[in-house]
């Protein structure tokens, strides 16, 4: 039920782009759902980068406990 | 002395120490507010000069840029000090207003010197929040982070004394970055900046504070640093790269993060990184965005860190591992967490959404595709790490078994009145653009910005539920930058000391054997059984002398 209402306003975003005046300050932002598709895959990215970080870096959290 | 905003609030800490009950609490929250109504009145330009060992001293100069810091310092403490009245640490309270005026004292500087000083004292108070809080760790990360403070410190000096000499001006002016000097009071300005690789000290020991104390913390020293970065070096290249680099090293420590007040404390290196990566670009957009965005960033995360303060005191857990599900004991607090964490993320209709625009737009403007195409990234990387990590995870989540009450009326004020502000400038945003240091024609609500921002962070937030089987908490830390010292230096000085114990003992092995012989060598000939000790018959005495006179007759004979 949340995951419908949540789909629906996600289009909704995307749709609501084809009504309002443009003015982008690049080219790409014209493309439709350029900000969604560029959000979602920066932070799939970003979770991406996180976890390799992560496998390389973490440790048990009494690590620094003398 | 009562005129000067800073030090009203550090005389209040006097005052305050010895103070229990309501005179406390009037002296809490009085200070700050005549501080601020002080600020409020008074003009712009030099108030008070002074000369000492030759050199011009400005102790209190007020411009719109150091009148917006102040101002919002003045602000923060008053809201600090709601939320910490109930404190039961008495040193805390008298803690915060002393580094709450040294903050201000700092921002109203007009010279170097009296900056210094204030950056000192900065250090002082906040390493005596760090102590209220009275734990054993707290107590170790506030010797790592002090230790962090007086090299920054030292570096300033350094720089300071340098430029001074160079100059022959004490003025604290915009600065090229053109010798050892600036660059020394550029890496001061940027430790406490918390800028990466200078930033694990943030982390590392704001956390450690008590429920009210990282409140305090959060706001002062990395701001104080964006003013004076603002002024001293607007402009500089450099500060573009070293506030991305912190946005995105923010993020994704903030990610791995379990702790959530550490996941907040990444978040302020983040936040401060936008500033940075602002006051790199220069312009007047830009310089704008960065003092606009410095004042919005303390109001919601501190907002957000009372909302943390709040669970951390009526559960006293901090892990995401052992939070979850407390929506539905603590309503108030998760509504009042979630508007600092739609601020922090930009919605619309928030105060994040009317300053870091700017930022963005002065990228833009500028036509700096990649830094534009980055810091949409990084936004839509907040609403991950901070917007809606932070509130999932200790609000939502999974069933902790925890039916914590609400924090008392106090703290629940100090939330309310901030959750106000951070909805109002998002929305009556003008009273905010007009104390900006340059005049501001921006115009954040176009209906197209607004449809760009709501698709960047809606899919952002889809991002996080799809990707939620990835971002599951565990029992972790990650190691940052003060492994180094903390376990790295630590290591290489056993190590070291292990080899210099060896080198001795072979030296000294060394030593021992060669007096050993020296004395062997030494008691032949003079010890008691020694040549020279021997005692000699009469015959063999006689036979000697007479051997000693012919060698004199000889060589009376030859010479």
């Amino acid at each position: 039920m949340i995951w419908k209402l949540f789909i629906a306003v996600l289009a909704l975003t995307v749709a609501a782009q084809l009504l309002v005046e443009p003015h982008p300050h690049f080219v790409v932002e014209r493309l439709l759902a350029w900000n969604a598709l560029y959000g979602f895959l920066a932070c799939a990215v970003l979770i991406v980068v996180a976890k390799a970080l992560g496998l390389l870096l973490k440790r048990r959290d009494d690590y620094y406990d003398d | 002395m009562i005129s000067h905003p800073g030090l009203v609030l550090i005389l209040g800490a006097a005052l305050l120490a010895p103070l229990r009950g309501w005179p406390r609490a009037v002296v809490a929250l009085g200070a700050p507010v005549f501080s601020l109504l002080l600020l409020l009145q008074l003009d712009e330009g030099v108030h008070w000069q002074a000369r000492f060992l030759g050199m011009e001293l400005a102790p209190l100069a007020l411009d719109k840029l150091s009148r917006l810091f102040a101002i919002i310092f003045a602000l923060m403490a008053a809201g600090g000090a709601l939320f910490a009245l109930n404190q039961e640490r008495r040193m805390e309270l008298p803690a915060a207003l002393l580094y709450a005026g040294a903050a201000i004292g700092a921002t109203l500087a007009g010279d170097l010197v009296t900056l210094f000083i204030f950056w000192e004292l900065m250090a002082v108070g906040s390493t005596l929040v760090l102590w209220s809080a009275a734990t054993p760790a707290a107590y170790r990360a506030s010797m790592r982070y002090v230790m962090v403070h007086l090299f920054g410190g030292m570096l300033l000096f350094l720089g300071v004394a340098g430029h001074v000499l160079e100059t022959g001006s004490t003025a604290f002016a915009a600065m090229q970055l053109n010798g050892i000097s600036q660059g020394l009071i550029l890496a001061a300005f940027l430790v406490n900046a918390a800028a990466w690789p200078l930033s694990a000290w943030l982390p590392d020991a704001y956390p450690e504070a008590s429920w009210s104390g990282m409140v305090f913390l959060s706001a002062f020293t990395t701001k104080t640093a964006v003013y004076v970065l603002l002024r001293g070096f607007p402009g500089t290249e450099l500060l573009v790269y070293a506030g991305l680099a912190m946005v995105f090293y923010g993020i994704v420590y903030a990610l791995l993060e379990n702790d959530m007040r550490r996941i907040l404390a990444y978040s302020i290196v983040n936040q401060v990184g936008f500033m940075i990566t602002g006051i790199g670009l220069g312009t007047e957009m830009a310089l704008n965005g960065a003092a606009a965005h410095a004042f919005t960033h303390i109001l919601y995360k501190a907002l957000l860190l009372m909302s943390a303060g709040s669970v951390l005191y009526v559960t006293g857990r901090r892990k995401c591992t052992d939070l979850g599900g407390l929506y539905r004991s603590m309503p108030f607090t998760m509504a009042c967490g979630i508007i600092g964490a739609l601020a922090i993320s930009s919605f619309p209709l928030t105060s994040g959404f009317v300053s870091k625009s700017m930022i963005s737009q002065a990228a833009a403007d500028q036509h700096l595709f990649a830094v534009w195409m980055l810091l949409a990234a990084a936004s839509a990387g907040v609403f991950l790490h901070a917007g809606i990590k932070f509130p999932w995870f200790v609000f939502f989540q999974k069933d902790s078994g925890l039916r914590p009450a609400e924090p008392p009326w106090n703290m629940r004020l100090a939330m309310a009145l901030l959750s106000a502000l951070c909805i109002g400038l998002g929305i009556f945003y003008q009273p905010l653009y007009q104390l900006l240091p340059y005049p501001a024609h921006y115009q954040p609500y176009t209906s197209w910005h607004v449809v760009a921002q709501l698709q960047l962070l809606l899919f952002s937030g889809l991002a996080f539920f799809v990707m939620l089987g990835w971002l599951k908490r565990t029992l972790t830390v990650t190691l940052d930058t003060d492994w180094l010292y903390r376990v790295f230096f630590a290591r290489l000085a056993t190590l070291g000391a292990s080899l210099a114990v060896r080198v001795i003992a072979r030296v000294e092995a060394a030593a021992a054997a060669a007096t050993g012989r020296l004395e062997a060598t030494v008691r032949a000939f003079l010890g008691a059984q020694g040549v020279f000790a021997r005692t000699w018959t009469a015959g063999s005495m006689a036979v000697g002398m007479m051997l000693m006179l012919l060698a004199l007759l000889v060589s009376y004979y030859f010479f």
